[in-house]
Order: C-alpha cells, then sequence, then structure tokens
C-alpha cells in the first residue's frame, strides 16, 4: 500500500506527538538500585577533578582565614564604615542559595509534582550544605571571633545580655532551626534509600548504612508514619524558610541606613534566594548528570520544568527589584534616593548595572525551549544567574556603607582585600567540597520515590491501555 | 502458645492483593488480619487498605511538640528578659510582645519537627526488635507479605501463599 502525506496529516501528527517524558516508565526497578549504587561506586573523573579543585579553593580559604584570624580584620580592610564587606554579602547569598533546595522539595512535595522525585535530593543537600557554608561566615566577619556566643539567643545568667528583640539574635535563631529542620528532612527522607544501601554494601559501608537505616524493612506501618511525618515535616519547612530570608531581611530593613529602611526587603530577599537557589539547582544537575551519569532520571523534561519555574521566580524578583528603586525614588527620603543615585553612577555603578542585567535580562534566555534544551547554554546562564545574585548582595552591603549619611564617611573607592576574596573563594570550595562529598556517600537521586513515579506512570499507561 | 513468622516474597503488587484476599476470606483460627504486614520497595497504599484500618498517630506528638516549643519558647525568652526588671528600658515593656514572637515561632517549628521525627520512632518501635525474616530484593523489587501466626496454623498459611506463585517462602522456628 502506498500511503501519502498530505498537510492535514502532518497537522494531526503533529497535535498527536507525545510530550516527552519527564522518565520512562519502562526503567526496572532493580536497574534504578543499579544506576544509583553504581553512581556511588564510579563516578565519572570530573568528579575528582570537581573535588580536588573544590579542595585547593578550600585550602586557600582556610589559609586567608588564618592569616585573617592572626593577624587582625585589618588585612582584610575592614574598617568603619564598611564593616561587613564581603562577608555579610556573602553570608546572605548563602542563606538565599539554601532556599530553594527545602523550600521548592517542601512546596512541590506536598503538592504531589512527581517531577521533583529525581532531583530533590541533591536540591535538599545544596540547602544543609549552603547553610553550613553560610554559618562560616558569620564567625568569619567578627573582631573576636571567640565571642560569638554573644549572637545566640540565650538566658542572662552569664551577664551578656543578648538582645532579643534584635534581628541579629532572630537571625542566629532562625538559620539554628532551618539548618536543624533541614538536616532532619534531608535525612528522613533517606531512611528507606539507606536500607537499600545496606542491603547492597558490605563491609565498614555495610555497618554504616545499617547504622543510618534504623531498622527500616519497607512494612506497611512504616511507610504510613514516614509519609504522614514526612508531609507534616514539609508543611513546617515552607513557613520556616520563609522566616528565615526574612529575618535576614530585617537585619538591614529594620536598621536606619538609607536604601536599606524598605518594606518590600523581606519578600525582596525572599524571592532572591528562591532565585538564586532554583539557579543553583540548575547548575548542579547538569554537572551531576554528566558526572554521575544520571541521564536516565535527571532528564531535559525536568531541567525544561526547572527552568521555566527559574523563569518565573526571575520575573517576580525582577518585579520586587523595581519595586525596591521606585520605593526610594518616589519616597520622601533624600538620603536613600542619593545612596541609588551613587550605586548607578558611582564607583560601583559597572556592578549595578552588571547586576540588573544578569538578573533582569540574562534570565530571558530561559524563555526559549531551544535554549533550555541546550546544556552547555543553561550552565553558562545558571552561573551567570548566580553570579547576577551574588552582585545584588554585594550591591546592597558596599555601595550603602560607602554612601552614608555623613559625607565624611564616604568611601566610594573601597574595594575588597585579597583576604576578603580569599575566604570567599575558599567559601565556594567548602560547599563544593561537601556537596561531591555528600554525593560519593549517600543517593543523590531517591531511589525509592523514583521507582514510585515509574510505577504509577506505568500504572496510568496500562489504566489508558 | 508463641507465635511464629513466615513471609512470602512476590513479584508484583496483584499477586500479593490476591494473596492478602484469600488469607482474610480464610478466616484461619489463630490468625488475625492485624498480624500481616507488607513489606515493599514503595508504599501501597491499596494493599495497605486490605489489611484494615491502621491509625497513624505521629500527628498527635506534632501536636505535641507545636504547642510545647511555643510554651517554652516564649517562656525561655521572656523569663531571660524579666530576669532583670532593674535594667532601664525608657518605658518600653519589660517582655515586648511582638519581638519576642519571632524566637517564639522558630520554637515552635524547631521543636514541631523533632517531635514528629520522635514520633515516627516511636510508631517505628525504634529501638526495638524486628522480624528477622527479611530478604534484600525487599528494598529492590520484590514485595513480602510477613504473617505472625500460631505454629499450627503456619502450614496452612504457606499452602495460601504458594497458591500465588510466590518467589520464595521463608519460616523461622517457634520462639
Amino acid at each position: 500500500m502506498i500511503h501519502t502525506t498530505d498537510e492535514s496529516d502532518i497537522q494531526i501528527e503533529r497535535r498527536f506527538v507525545p510530550k516527552a517524558k519527564d522518565i520512562s516508565e519502562d526503567i526496572a526497578w532493580a536497574q534504578i538500585n543499579k544506576d544509583v549504587l553504581r553512581s556511588m561506586e564510579r563516578p565519572r573523573l570530573m568528579y575528582w577533578v570537581i573535588f580536588l579543585a573544590s579542595l585547593a579553593l578550600f585550602s586557600f580559604g582556610v589559609y586567608c582565614e588564618v592569616y585573617q584570624y592572626q593577624t587582625g580584620l585589618g588585612v582584610a580592610d575592614l574598617e568603619n564604615p564598611q564593616v561587613w564587606g564581603l562577608y555579610i554579602a556573602t553570608f546572605i547569598f548563602w542563606i538565599g542559595m539554601s532556599h530553594s533546595g527545602t523550600l521548592l522539595s517542601a512546596i512541590l512535595h506536598i503538592m504531589h509534582a512527581d517531577w521533583r522525585k529525581p532531583i530533590y535530593r541533591f536540591a535538599e543537600a545544596m540547602t544543609t550544605f549552603s547553610l553550613m557554608t553560610a554559618g562560616l561566615f558569620v564567625l568569619v566577619h567578627l573582631g573576636r571571633v571567640w565571642e560569638f556566643y554573644y549572637v545566640v539567643a540565650y538566658p542572662n545568667e552569664r551577664w551578656v545580655w543578648p538582645n532579643f528583640n534584635s534581628p541579629l539574635v532572630w537571625d542566629a535563631t532562625a538559620i539554628g532551626t532551618y539548618l536543624t529542620s533541614s538536616i532532619v528532612f534531608l535525612y528522613f527522607g533517606m531512611i528507606p534509600d539507606l536500607a537499600i544501601c545496606r542491603d547492597n554494601a558490605k563491609g565498614f559501608r555495610k555497618k554504616f548504612y545499617w547504622f543510618l537505616s534504623l531498622g527500616w524493612q519497607g512494612t506497611d506501618r512504616q511507610w504510613a508514619n514516614f509519609r504522614v511525618a514526612y508531609l507534616t515535616i514539609a508543611c513546617f519547612l515552607i513557613p520556616l524558610a520563609v522566616s528565615v530570608h526574612s529575618i535576614v531581611a530585617t537585619d538591614f530593613a529594620v536598621s536606619q541606613q538609607p536604601g536599606w529602611h524598605i518594606t518590600s526587603f523581606p519578600p525582596y530577599f525572599v524571592a532572591g534566594a528562591l532565585y538564586s537557589g532554583c539557579a543553583a539547582i540548575i547548575t548542579l544537575f547538569i554537572v551531576l548528570r554528566y558526572v554521575f551519569r544520571f541521564e536516565a532520571y535527571m532528564t531535559m523534561p525536568i531541567l525544561d520544568k526547572t527552568c521555566r519555574l527559574t523563569f518565573a521566580i526571575a520575573m517576580v524578583w525582577t518585579y520586587l527589584n523595581l519595586i525596591e528603586y521606585a520605593s526610594v525614588w518616589y519616597g520622601n527620603d533624600e538620603y536613600a534616593k542619593q545612596t541609588l543615585i551613587f550605586r548607578a553612577t558611582g564607583t560601583y555603578a559597572p556592578y549595578w548595572w552588571a547586576m540588573n542585567f544578569l538578573g533582569s535580562i540574562v534570565p530571558f534566555a530561559l524563555a526559549f525551549k531551544s535554549l533550555r534544551n541546550h546544556l552547555p547554554t543553561m550552565m553558562v546562564v545558571s552561573l551567570l544567574l548566580n553570579l547576577g545574585m551574588w552582585l545584588e548582595r554585594f550591591m546592597i552591603v558596599t555601595p550603602t556603607f560607602a554612601h552614608g549619611y555623613y559625607p565624611w564617611t564616604w568611601t566610594g573607592d573601597w574595594w575588597p582585600s585579597w583576604v576578603q576574596w580569599g575566604i570567599v573563594a575558599g567559601s565556594f570550595g567548602w560547599f563544593s567540597m561537601l556537596f561531591m562529598l555528600f554525593c560519593k556517600i549517600f543517593p543523590t537521586v531517591s531511589m525509592y520515590e523514583v521507582k514510585e513515579m515509574v510505577y504509577h506512570r506505568f500504572m496510568a499507561r496500562k489504566a489508558r491501555a | 502458645m508463641s507465635k511464629v513468622h513466615t513471609l512470602a516474597l512476590y513479584n508484583d503488587f496483584e499477586e500479593a492483593g490476591r494473596t492478602l484476599q484469600e488469607l482474610k476470606a480464610a478466616n484461619l483460627p489463630g490468625f488475625r488480619m492485624d498480624d500481616v504486614a507488607i513489606k515493599s520497595p514503595i508504599e501501597h497504599p491499596e494493599l495497605s487498605e486490605m489489611l484494615g484500618k491502621r491509625p497513624v498517630y505521629v500527628q498527635l506528638y506534632t501536636l505535641a511538640g507545636a504547642v510545647l516549643g511555643s510554651t517554652v519558647g516564649f517562656t525561655l525568652i521572656a523569663s531571660a528578659q524579666a530576669n532583670f526588671l532593674l535594667q532601664i528600658r525608657g518605658g518600653r515593656p519589660v517582655v515586648p510582645i511582638p519581638p519576642d514572637m519571632v524566637l517564639t515561632y522558630e520554637l515552635f517549628i524547631l521543636i514541631g519537627v523533632l517531635m514528629t521525627v520522635v514520633g515516627c520512632f516511636i510508631a517505628w518501635k525504634l529501638p526495638g526488635n524486628r522480624s528477622t525474616l527479611y530478604n534484600t530484593s525487599i528494598s529492590e523489587d520484590k514485595i513480602g507479605i510477613l504473617v505472625k501466626a500460631d505454629p499450627l496454623v503456619i502450614p496452612k498459611i504457606n499452602e495460601i501463599f504458594s497458591r500465588h506463585q510466590p518467589l520464595e517462602i521463608m519460616g523461622e522456628q517457634g520462639r
């Protein structure tokens, strides 16, 4: 039979071309275990390249910190009015980075968005290690690091008098709560997978996973309690994550510095946090997909969804950024207005414009499907977005201190010393090193949830048939 | 008489479901559906429903944790502030409610989360003994049905298991 194709056939065919699947429902469950466990045994050579590079960066950071500790904060060029420098800017960056992992995982879990399943584990790990990195900067920026406990909320018996009304004390408590809850959420969600590791490991690793898996045998009672507890923790984590970055924002918003005393700061910070976190998820998605050969699990449709989500959040951030400028511009605070003009035209103007370009214009690359499906482009775009988000934090801290209320305190030409840059670089090394270690020791793809995903899709196909 | 365990492994949920139906219908003496457990690599609510209602009490621990967290949080902060009444506050309250709500809120969440986990561990009877009947293929792709019953009924249960093409039937000595 000769089959001829005319335009109407093509149109019909186009209409019924099945959409790309998030994951193939034909993957055998045993294969899922095998693929994920293999990733922990034999990653690509690139894994070791990244790990060693991270270790080198971290070592340099440690060197800089030791030098600063022994010599004094002067070597970091931190002096009035530039008392925070890169340290607090990078602290906010890492706190922000921590947001998307747990927050998005929890939101998507509650909404039953099953495309999160292959990627949420590493996103939650990212949260934990970002918070651990952020916490370091609280210590690093202190002149007398041994008195760090002044920021912790505890009773007054030692006559230290922590100020419970201060956002800095709230901050320490919120970050401590978020770190604890994120570790619990990450670990708790991993218990069934740790049992899989236990059942397949040998020697010391078997004992290690046996201890961590808490005797999990996958009984119906265990599953029922596990589900309720996991959902409950997810519900707690959503408001917690929002509160953490809102509180970081109040560190600024309740102060009297020109340009910081803005009502929209908390939502602006939360949106920026989600934005940088989503961009980091894209970066790590691409890295892990290659390094651990996760092409069958970290699929292009899932990346596509993550990119679209990032684009939406980028637009929210852009809106809130413009609101911040508008609030200052149309407000009645001349000092704040002058600080804004200084940001746009002063010494730091190239960074301000770069921040706006990277944060608001570059994300439009995510609007194009052809670009979303091109991994090298997405890698570059995600890194640029995070550079933009880091610049945002730098632009919040440094120009404001450089152009305060009193002209004789203006430090328009201030630039961080190499020690600060070294410690910031070291923080990236510390984060990457911990993250890569985690990926080698723990399963980065949730095996049981991917099995559920495959099973439900298989059953849906069966029902359709 | 002390009860003993027997475990049958199945290849899919359908076979396991049919086995459970037959076990339920058999109405064997010395055997209750409450003594049946499913061991599976993923949760399967439909199969679990066949075992009857098994309430989950984790939420009660969560509620207790949330109440405890808020109470302890506020009390700790307020008592620390009220600890030094002579402090000059310039007419402002010694225990200001709005700012204290922030830390109260954080502790409400922290203790709520921790108590949820503790509740789950209690429900799992940690660090209690578990049945030694376990097969590592359960964490891979097989479904296990574990039954605890009188030793006299075990042969009949194994017979029911055998009718549904089990991959393996594992037993244990009476205790």
